[in-house]
């Protein structure tokens, strides 16, 4: 299975279905005007008015969303406000319309004859989860853990997006007492045979990676980084690797975490 | 230096397209006026992302390839970008394979593309300039060069495009390497970058390109030191559409090689705007992060301008 479905070219207007808070997070619905995508790709999105264009104002630039799912003809991504970029994406509601440039990037790619799979997402991390869970559900037939880390009740309202996730919250309010990794170590004593899939912040991703290496344990990273375009034309989003620089929109957004010597990376979230 | 080149420097060329877009420049003939600005468009990267619909939807009239230098460059450190109102810094540093893996891997896939190849060369001293001139002088995929100016030369300290007499000598140096069109992108950090045209005219370059982007800084928004890896970049966008419409303005009129326009050119409106102060072609560049086919529609709009224009007139 390929890890590309190839973008149409240019960006496509695109109509809002539904916009709905979950918890801290907000759920943006819209129609799909492009192929289905892979799990892990991503999308650039923009509000098609009042966004820049001339204007003195922030945002000016679209902002890199993987997929939460792509059901039908619609794509659902999951926002959190935490810029101007994400702010006036949350303000959208039905009617409104996006520009979409994608599916972009390269997604997740198989696990291996006989490894199990293991997601572990942290906040606004777990939507690409979301879509290869279901996925890895279709097409192996077996079943995956799930492993969510929030930092409270409030952002762990969004586990209910996925399917019989483990959850740790920062604060204790949900599930296990602490960060997600502690879930990590405890999964792979139990099983050494597992390919681990990671989306979250930065921090979160280092310590999947350093537990997986030390581990011997295969793992896939969707990473961010700040991204200008979102296919290769800027340079601006480029992750330190052991072959040197990669631009993140071309040659990931997931990685393997072996061709990194960290996963902490500089100028995300901006 | 061939013939259709030197008729080119007549200055009727300086009113625009012909009324069905075609625009000749330095003897090419181009289908619309609208190019890439170095450096903002990587085809290969995005042929992996889009296909082959981006050989058949290309947007630009001619494409102008990313700098390439004498020696293999990873580029700046991260972070690399900074959004701020109304565009953008970058300090992306320059990546690229060198000379001698450009040459053999972006060279045959970038002679693919439907559109005339401009490529972009800067060196660090005049006789690395001279390499990268001679290493393109006999290639027919290559149509045009473009010399990027906009660094210091180390030998002198001085920054190539800055200084009238550094250009000068520049030219001086790789005019005879090579009979293509010579085109220098001028820097608007320069005090007087119509006199560095001027000096770049009269030691026989074909044309000359600007704006560059403008020098800028950000600070991090927790620590107060700079936000870039490579603490100072390149300010580009809509905010700097009014500074390179004057500096259009002021070179067209000293010079009568053909001028490429460009600085936050977003809509076709922009363009004309560009070809009206003089410039022959116009670059769009940071515009193509928020749409990969901006080109396309731009020069859309602007025919669109032109008809509308016609039939006024009728």
């Amino acid at each position: 299975m390929s890890r590309r479905t190839l973008a149409p070219f240019g960006r496509r207007r695109a109509t809002v279905r539904e916009a709905r808070g979950i918890g801290a997070y907000d759920l943006l619905a819209c129609e799909n005007p492009g192929p289905a995508p892979r799990p892990g790709q991503f999308y650039m999105l923009a509000a098609a008015e009042r966004w820049g264009g001339g204007a003195a104002e922030r945002p000016f630039l679209p902002r890199a969303l993987s997929h939460l799912r792509a059901p039908g003809d619609d794509l659902h991504f999951l926002l959190e406000d935490v810029g101007p970029g994400t702010r006036r994406l949350a303000e959208l509601h039905p009617g409104h319309e996006l520009w979409l440039t994608g599916p972009l990037g390269r997604g997740f790619g198989p696990p291996g004859e006989g490894r199990r799979p293991l997601l572990v997402g942290g906040g606004i991390g777990v939507a690409p989860l979301a879509a290869w869970q279901d996925d890895l559900g279709a097409t192996t037939g077996g079943t995956c853990t799930l492993l969510l880390g929030f930092r409270d009740a409030a952002h762990a309202a969004a586990a209910a997006l996925l399917r019989d996730p483990l959850v740790a919250t920062d604060d204790g309010s949900v599930g296990h007492p602490g960060v997600v990794t502690e879930l990590l170590v405890a999964e792979l004593e139990r099983d050494s045979g597992a390919v681990v899939y990671a989306c979250g912040p930065p921090p979160m991703l280092e310590a999947v990676r350093a537990i997986c290496a030390e581990r011997g344990a295969p793992a896939q990273l969707a990473m961010e980084s700040g991204m200008a375009c979102g296919y290769g034309a800027c340079f601006g989003c480029v992750v330190p690797t052991r072959e040197g620089y990669v631009r993140l929109c071309v040659e990931g957004p997931v990685l393997d975490a072996g061709s990194l010597e960290s996963a902490l990376v500089m100028g995300a979230g901006h | 230096m061939s013939a259709p080149a030197r008729a080119s420097r007549a200055r009727g060329s300086s009113h625009g397209p012909a009324p069905d877009g075609r625009t000749s420049f330095c003897g090419l003939e181009l289908a619309h006026p609208i190019v890439n600005g170095s450096g903002t468009f990587d085809a290969i990267a995005a042929r992996r992302t889009f296909g082959d619909a981006l050989l058949t939807e290309f947007p630009f009239a001619a494409f102008v390839s990313k700098t390439v230098t004498v020696e293999p460059r990873q580029g700046n450190p991260p972070p690399r970008l900074w959004e701020q109102p109304g565009g953008m810094l970058n300090s992306i540093g320059l990546p690229n394979r060198g000379l001698r893996g450009f040459l053999e891997h972006d060279l045959p896939a970038l002679a693919e593309l439907p559109v005339p190849l401009v490529v972009n060369v800067m060196g660090f001293t005049r006789e690395e300039v001279a390499t990268l001139v001679g290493g393109f002088a006999e290639r027919e995929e290559v149509a045009a060069l473009e010399l990027n100016v906009s660094c210091p030369n180390v030998e002198t300290g001085l920054v190539m495009g800055a200084d009238p007499g550094e250009t000068a000598a520049l030219l001086a140096r790789v005019r005879p390497l090579t009979t293509k069109p010579l085109i220098v992108k001028l820097t608007p950090n320069a005090s007087a970058p119509g006199s560095v045209a001027e000096a770049a005219e009269s030691a026989g370059a074909d044309a000359v390109s600007l704006v560059n982007t403008l020098r800028g800084m950000a600070a991090h928004p927790r620590s107060g030191g700079p936000w870039l890896g490579g603490v100072t970049g390149g300010l580009s966008g809509p905010a700097i559409r009014t500074v390179a419409l004057a500096a259009v303005r002021d070179v067209a009129r000293r010079v009568t090689i053909p001028v490429v326009g460009m600085g936050g050119v977003g809509s076709g409106g922009d363009a004309d705007d560009l070809l009206r102060a003089g410039a022959t072609l116009v670059g769009v560049g940071t515009e193509s992060f928020r749409d990969p086919a901006a080109g396309t529609r731009i020069a859309a709009e602007l025919a669109g301008l032109r008809e509308k224009e016609s039939t006024v007139r009728g």
